[in-house]
């Protein structure tokens, strides 16, 4: 205050000086000088102020920029520097932005979402106007793809059931299907086997039966033939009209008998060809070799071989017949030999008569009929020896009759035999092969039935044996099962006996070494318990040593409150602690001590004044006496740094040599000599060093106590360390 | 604190200096001026009173603590 005082009355008195200085050459240049040099020297004042003020604007606003820190404290202190800032060198680029930053991407989330929402409501117009036109199709189609896709997909998964079944179950069901196949198949052959021999038969069983009517017609007509050819030869009495019908009628009979024989013939030609094309379809038929069309084969063969024998039975009547009616005609034409003969005998006799015995009898003379008698025993003498020799002959003739038709019957015989022979041969064949498809037939049932007697055997035989198996396996498994059981419960009883031993072991072993490392670390964690206590009674002294040496500046350090509560919370239990924390004194533990450097920053503060007021006593203490004391100070040149001897004489108590040695103690450390020093001060010195005095002897208390904290806690500490 | 009772007395006796050196040259003047015919004694004698009692109370502040007050005790 004194400083600035004197500062400011130097600064007013040369600001006087200079304005009586400034004023006593203006006075005259005002004289003599214009108006200008006066505004211009304002001018140059106001433009160097208004430099100044721009400059420190500029300035200001310059380092603002560069340093962001100083801009902060620019705008903190002064109102609207902020706004000043931003309008020249935009926003602040960090600290502040801090919150921005959160704002900022809030912001673009905001932003977007409003994006979104614009977005959204834009389709959303949009399909809504679709909509009602979309979802109706939109679902159904959906859902019909859905429905559909679940359709298939269970079609798939029934497919696939199917399938899957359908794979398993084919091999019976296929075997069933190519049996029922194979069975249509059959049938199918079989009715168009059938249905062939069926129209081969009806045809050629019509064809047989009209050669059979044929050839009926034809032994009828040559039956009729040959009868009439005997009446027209019986009756030769009849008269001639009826002669000329019956010739007549004879040969209408005789035609149409030739026509009956051409039909029969052509007939039964037609019937053999019939009968052939029957064969050859049956011959088809067997080499299709289908079993059960055999009956059916066997029938048409039957009916072939009928149709073949009534054919061959009617032929042989028409052969009879045309046999018999060759009789008739041979006798026929013996007796028209006959007749011409005896025509001519009884012409060479008597020529005039004609022809027809009965006209005769009235026209005949005694001549002719004596000739006509001697003929007639003429004739009869011939034909007697006629017989005679024909009786004669009559053996032979019967023999060689006999032999010619025993040569015949033979031949008719063999060739009837023959016939016969095949008929019955084809016969027995059919019934041959009837049997043997009955039998077939029989064969396949029976066998069928033995087979399912066999499967169904089989299939007990299986179940039993079977069961028998399962039983057998069973019973061989449980055994098994229970020996393998015991042996497993053997060897898990053995197993955990001796993991319960092991484990009795290491338990007990554990337990053993548990309870040497529970003791261990119990004795460790006493140990380390005290050395704890002991380091953190280290350190918390420590802490008040190093608040001790911690100032800023010419404070005070902290108040040692804190720390010596710590301090005591950490070495309850210990008196000499607790002693020596009581003794700290009241105002190191309120307010806090000043330490060594500020006092010694003090100190020199001190001496100057201590220095001034060097005279100032009780006795001699007004103004005056102030001003020569200051002026002896001025005056007075004395070593700042004197080395206090080992013994102070009453020439040393004086106040400069005094502050000699004080300032000596105290620039080699020694704070405790100087506070001694300073000390024997008297009067006004005294007094301005007082202060300074109960600082020093406050911070030597401290330092004392702190000291000794501090010794005690290292040796404790040495005390704890364990050597290992 | 204690060296800082020195210059704070010097800043008192000071202000008072000034101040009674200002109130007595005022005084002086105004009187000089009222009473004494625009006179510079009365300035002269107003700021010379004022400097003197700054003065004495200079040095009743600085010789203030060593002052003793006593007592008179009256015996019985």
């Amino acid at each position: 205050m004194l400083h600035a005082c004197r500062n400011a009355s130097r600064a007013v008195a040369q600001q006087c000086l200079c304005d009586k200085a400034s004023l006593r050459p203006l006075q005259p240049l005002r004289r003599y000088t214009t108006h200008r040099e006066s505004g211009g020297s304002a001018g140059k004042i106001v433009a160097a102020s208004l430099l100044f003020v721009g400059g420190g604007f500029g300035g200001t606003i310059l380092y603002a920029k560069w340093d962001p820190k100083f801009r902060q404290n620019v705008e903190q202190s002064i109102p609207y520097a902020d706004k000043v800032f931003d309008v020249t060198l935009g926003p602040a680029p960090y600290a502040v932005p801090m919150p921005k930053a959160t704002t900022k991407p809030g912001r673009l989330q905001s932003s977007y979402m409003s994006e979104v929402v614009k977005e959204s409501k834009q389709p959303k117009p949009k399909g809504k106007k679709s909509e009602p036109a979309d979802a109706p199709p939109a679902p159904a189609p959906v859902e019909e793809q859905k429905l559909e896709g679940e359709k298939e997909y269970e079609k798939c998964e029934e497919r696939g059931h199917e399938v899957l079944p359908a794979v398993k179950e084919r091999p019976p069901e296929e075997v069933a299907a190519r049996l029922a196949k194979q069975d249509q198949e059959e049938q199918e052959k079989i009715a168009s086997l059938a249905a062939m021999l069926e129209e081969a038969l009806g045809s050629t069983a019509r064809l047989t039966l009209q050669a059979i009517a044929a050839q009926d017609a034809a032994v009828q007509s040559i039956n009729s033939h040959a009868g009439k050819l005997k009446e027209a030869m019986e009756e030769t009495e009849a008269s001639a009209e009826q002669k000329s019908s019956q010739w007549r009628g004879l040969e209408d009979a005789l035609s149409e008998r030739s026509k009956a024989l051409d039909e029969a013939a052509d007939t039964l030609l037609k019937a053999k060809d019939g009968l052939e094309k029957l064969r050859g379809v049956i011959e088809d038929a067997k080499q299709a070799n289908i079993a059960r069309a055999k009956p059916q084969i066997l029938s048409a063969e039957e009916n072939l071989h009928n149709m073949l024998v009534d054919l061959d039975n009617v032929v042989k009547k028409v052969q009879a017949a045309q046999s018999e009616a060759k009789i008739v005609a041979q006798y026929h034409e013996l007796v028209a030999v006959a007749k011409e003969q005896f025509q001519k005998e009884l012409d060479s006799i008597t020529p005039d008569i004609q022809a027809g015995w009965k006209g005769l009898n009235g026209r005949l003379t005694t001549d002719d009929l004596n000739s006509l008698v001697a003929h007639a025993h003429r004739h009869i003498d011939q034909l007697n020896k006629e017989l005679a020799e024909q009786r004669v002959r009559e053996q032979q003739h019967i023999e060689t009759t006999l032999r010619q038709q025993k040569t015949e019957h033979k031949r008719a015989l063999e060739v009837a035999v023959a016939k016969a022979l095949e008929q019955y041969r084809a016969e027995i064949q059919l019934e041959q092969d009837k049997k043997l498809e009955e039998v077939r037939e029989v064969m396949e049932v029976e066998m069928r039935t033995q087979l399912l007697r066999q499967t169904a055997a089989h299939t007990d035989h299986l179940r039993d044996v079977m069961k028998v198996q399962e039983q057998e396996i069973k019973a061989e498994v449980e055994q098994e099962m229970a020996h393998r059981l015991s042996e497993q419960e053997t060897h898990f009883r053995h197993v955990t006996q001796e993991q319960l031993d092991e484990f009795t072991l290491d338990m007990n072993a554990a337990y053993a070494r548990l309870k040497g490392i529970e003791q261990a670390i119990d004795s460790h964690a006493i140990a380390e318990e005290e050395a704890r206590k002991a380091h953190q009674l280290w350190l918390s002294v420590e802490a008040l040593n190093d608040i001790l040496k911690t100032t800023l500046g010419d404070n005070p350090t902290e108040p040692l409150n804190t720390s010596v509560q710590a301090m005591k919370a950490n070495c309850a239990e210990n008196e000499f602690t607790e002693t020596l924390s009581t003794a700290l004194p009241e105002v190191a533990l309120s307010r806090g001590v000043y330490s060594e450097a500020s006092l010694r920053v003090r100190f020199y503060i001190i001496r100057k004044l201590v220095r001034r007021v060097a005279m100032i006593d009780e006795t001699r203490n007004s103004l005056y006496q102030y001003f020569l004391s200051y002026l002896q100070s001025l005056l007075l040149m004395e070593p700042q740094q004197l080395k206090p001897p080992a013994q102070l004489s009453t020439e040393d108590l004086d106040t400069f040599k005094l502050l000699s040695y004080a300032t000596y103690s105290i620039e080699h450390g020694d704070l405790e000599l100087a506070t001694k020093f300073i000390n024997q001060l008297k009067g006004e010195s005294r007094r301005v060093a007082q202060d300074w005095l109960n600082e020093a002897r406050l911070t030597l208390e401290t330092t004392q106590v702190v000291g000794l904290l501090s010794a005690y806690a290292n040796a404790v500490g040495l005390g704890t360390t364990q050597v290992e | 604190m204690s060296e800082g009772e020195l210059g704070r007395k010097w800043d008192r006796c000071l202000a008072d200096c000034a101040v009674k050196l200002g109130a007595g040259l005022g005084l002086g003047i105004v009187f000089s001026v009222l009473f004494f015919k625009r006179r510079t004694w009365p300035i002269v004698l107003g700021s010379g009173m004022g400097l003197g009692m700054a003065y004495s109370n200079c040095q009743q502040d600085f010789q203030a603590p060593y002052l003793l007050h006593g007592k008179c005790v009256k015996e019985q």
